[in-house]
């Protein structure tokens, strides 16, 4: 009985944590626009693609894993450069459908240019599970949410400690105050898109191993961790994880104590109820204006 | 119907004109100009592209070669091609140009079950002699007097791993599906025939075609005692999850997976977790490990050879021969009819027996336009990243 119920714990950290880690990326562009992007899923996915055919054409894992990163961090700076930027005062609505028209082009030139194959990386510390009070648990799970623990903890000393990340929070509160001051508010925003790009690519090389990868696996993480980001409170990367992570415990207990038929529904009821009964979220800030 | 009538007439006139130049000069440069059109529709773009694309690459292949081999009858072939994008009503459209525009003797094609049902009222109506490439049982159950198709059911599939669960001894099963289309309608299809066999599902589990992690269905199944065995019906990457997962939680019970994973991308995502998995495949993908007795073997190492040869080493997929069935039945029954006279082709393909293809022995029949048995399947094991054929059921 302990060992099932430990067993249904560890499936649910292992989605969780996978929710929690592509939610990071919705929280920190959000912070520095209030963008939700929806394009999300596919730096994740691209993190993954790229890694995986670079890995094929020769180049040593690490090295494909950094170029990866680096190349997905420069497609978030194009999204900004080329279509956020261009739009110039345009609403946040619109920036939005920006990002889902953005996340449709890179599923079709991901399609193009790698190919329509699921994917796979090998895990970083070898397969064998680790076996805790009968239930077991893949070292791969323990990397994502050892990683996204130490991301969550660089975010938040980056925002709370640094000049740029208290310039982002700033912009994200005012921008035409932030402009006053003197900060750059056009390159803390290419900043934000080119750091949640990379972060979705680290997501996208931590979780491949676990799920393995095409061009359309964005859609569905992408869903997901916008459900951890506002489940925990937009803007709150420590919220995201949280949110991550009762999402995917919820849907674990669901599946092995109810029916896994429901699995789904029982994790947006337990959305729809957050939002109900606290409309910013768990951890997100009370009121409409940060202060 | 006006359509059908000067359709009639036309094809009446084609055939007389057939008739009297095969009566007075046989193999007469008067029919030889008219090339025999077979039409086809496929999904060779769009989330169906790994169907329709092999099938397409095939047609083009075996066309240009029987041409060069001096075509059907005297005739040469013409293939008329429209890509669905794997759009049924699309699909439609296109089938209706090639009945009233094209004027086409007869079609194959319909990469997805959705295309082909779509399709079939057409082909009655028009009288067009019609093979599907699709997997569902509904298009020839009922059977429909125009409508033949090539591929496995899945139904056919749960017969024959239940024959390979009934053979060691394993009575009390445990499932898990994915949601998708092809583990929701095997999943059906599985627990109708699993009584027939004995065979009881104890636990049945679902997952979602996307989700990431199975570990919480697959330890309730771990859980319910007396399961002997675990079949995982699905498509994509979530039976390879499965299967890592049910390696992490070190159940002993053989896993079984469906025809819908059986290419070499499962192995290479499931990794060393594949290792012993079970599952009912097509003789295309063992076709050098068949006994040389077998009388499927030189089909489809031919096929094989000739499809990789054009399009390079490991390219080959069961989906392109049922491509190469259909197209190979057809002028087969073109061939035994004399002429391409919709009626007369038609009448020959139901009477086709013994066509040896790449999945299987076909007898044709009129209660029967699939003509294949269990059988047809071929039982393979995953042993060193590799298929291993554990029952050769010809040999």
């Amino acid at each position: 009985m302990l060992g099932e119920f430990i067993q249904y714990l560890f499936s649910g950290l292992t989605s969780g944590a996978i929710y929690a880690l592509v939610g990071l990326g919705f929280a920190l562009i959000y912070n520095a626009s209030h963008v939700i992007n929806f394009a999300q899923g596919e730096f994740v996915m691209l993190g993954g693609m790229g890694t995986v055919f670079l890995a094929a054409a020769g180049v040593p894992l690490p090295l494909a894993v950094v170029v990866a990163i680096i190349g997905t961090a420069c497609v978030g700076f194009a999204l900004e450069k080329l279509a956020v930027e261009q739009t110039k005062n345009a609403s946040v609505v619109t920036l939005i459908i920006i990002t889902i028209g953005a996340s449709i082009v890179l599923r079709g030139a991901a399609q193009v240019l790698f190919d329509k194959q699921f994917h796979t990386l090998p895990a970083f510390s070898g397969d064998e599970p680790i076996n805790v009070l009968g239930a077991t648990i893949t070292s791969q799970t323990l990397w994502v949410l050892g990683i996204t623990a130490l991301i969550v903890v660089v975010l938040q000393w980056f925002f709370n400690r640094t000049l740029l990340g208290k310039a982002i929070l700033a912009t994200s509160v005012n921008p035409l105050a932030a402009k006053l001051v003197g900060i750059n508010v056009s390159f803390v925003l290419l900043l934000s898109f080119g750091m949640s790009a990379a972060l979705g690519a680290i997501a996208g090389v931590l979780i491949t191993p676990i799920t393995s990868t095409n061009f359309e696996v964005g859609i569905m993480l992408g869903l997901k961790g916008f459900s951890a980001a506002i489940l925990g409170g937009l803007g709150n990367p420590f919220g995201a994880v949280i949110g991550g992570l009762i999402l995917g415990i919820v849907e674990a207990f669901g599946a092995g104590y109810i029916s896994s038929e429901y699995k789904d529904a029982m994790a947006f009821i337990i959305i729809l109820l957050a939002l109900f009964f606290m409309p910013s979220g768990l951890f997100g800030k009370k009121g409409t204006e940060r202060v | 119907m006006t359509l059908k009538h000067t359709r009639r007439t036309f094809m009446a006139a084609v055939a007389a004109l057939g008739v009297a130049a095969a009566a007075s000069l046989p193999g007469n440069a008067q029919a030889a100009d008219e090339p025999i059109k077979i039409g086809t529709f496929l999904s060779v773009t769009g989330p169906a592209s790994f169907l329709g694309d092999p099938e397409l690459k095939t047609l083009q292949m075996y066309v240009d070669k029987i041409n060069a081999e001096g075509g059907v009858n005297g005739q040469p072939l013409e293939l008329v091609h429209y890509d669905t994008g794997g759009d049924p009503n699309k699909a439609v459209t296109f089938v209706k140009r090639l009945i009233a525009q094209d004027e086409v003797d007869a079609i194959v094609g319909g990469s997805t079950s959705g295309e082909s049902l779509a399709v079939m009222p057409l082909m009655e109506r028009f009288e067009v002699p019609f093979i599907s490439f699709a997997g569902s049982k509904k298009i020839v159950d009922p059977v429909q007097a125009w409508t033949f198709k090539t591929p496995h059911t899945d139904t056919m599939a749960c017969e024959k791993i239940f024959e390979d669960m009934k053979k060691r001894g394993f009575t009390q099963i445990a499932m898990i599906s994915g949601t998708g289309g092809f583990g929701q309608s095997m999943q059906a299809e599985c627990q109708g025939v699993a009584p027939d066999y004995g065979i009881e599902i104890l636990a049945d589990e679902t997952y979602g075609p996307k989700d990431t992690d199975m570990t919480a269905q697959l330890t309730s199944i771990k859980n319910t005692p007396g399961v002997q065995a675990v079949l995982n019906p699905g498509f994509g990457q979530g039976p390879a999850i499965v299967t890592k997962n049910y390696r992490q939680l070190q159940i002993d019970a053989p896993l079984y997976q469906s025809h819908g994973v059986a290419s070499k991308k499962f192995i290479e995502l499931a990794g060393d977790a594949a290792e012993g998995v079970r599952l009912p495949a097509a003789a295309l993908l063992v076709a050098e490990q068949l006994s040389d007795d077998d009388p499927q073997k030189p089909v489809v190492t031919g096929y094989k050879a000739a499809y990789e040869e054009k399009h390079g080493e490991g390219s080959v997929s069961t989906f392109g021969g049922h491509a190469y069935d259909g197209l190979m039945l057809i002028v087969d029954a073109m061939k035994t009819a004399g002429s391409s006279e919709p009626q007369a082709v038609r009448d020959a393909l139901e009477n086709t027996k013994g066509y040896m293809g790449t999945a299987g022995e076909v007898n044709f029949s009129e209660n029967d336009h699939l003509g294949l048995t269990p059988d047809a399947f071929r039982m393979l094991e995953i042993r060193n990243g590799d298929w291993v054929l554990v029952d050769d059921t010809t040999g």
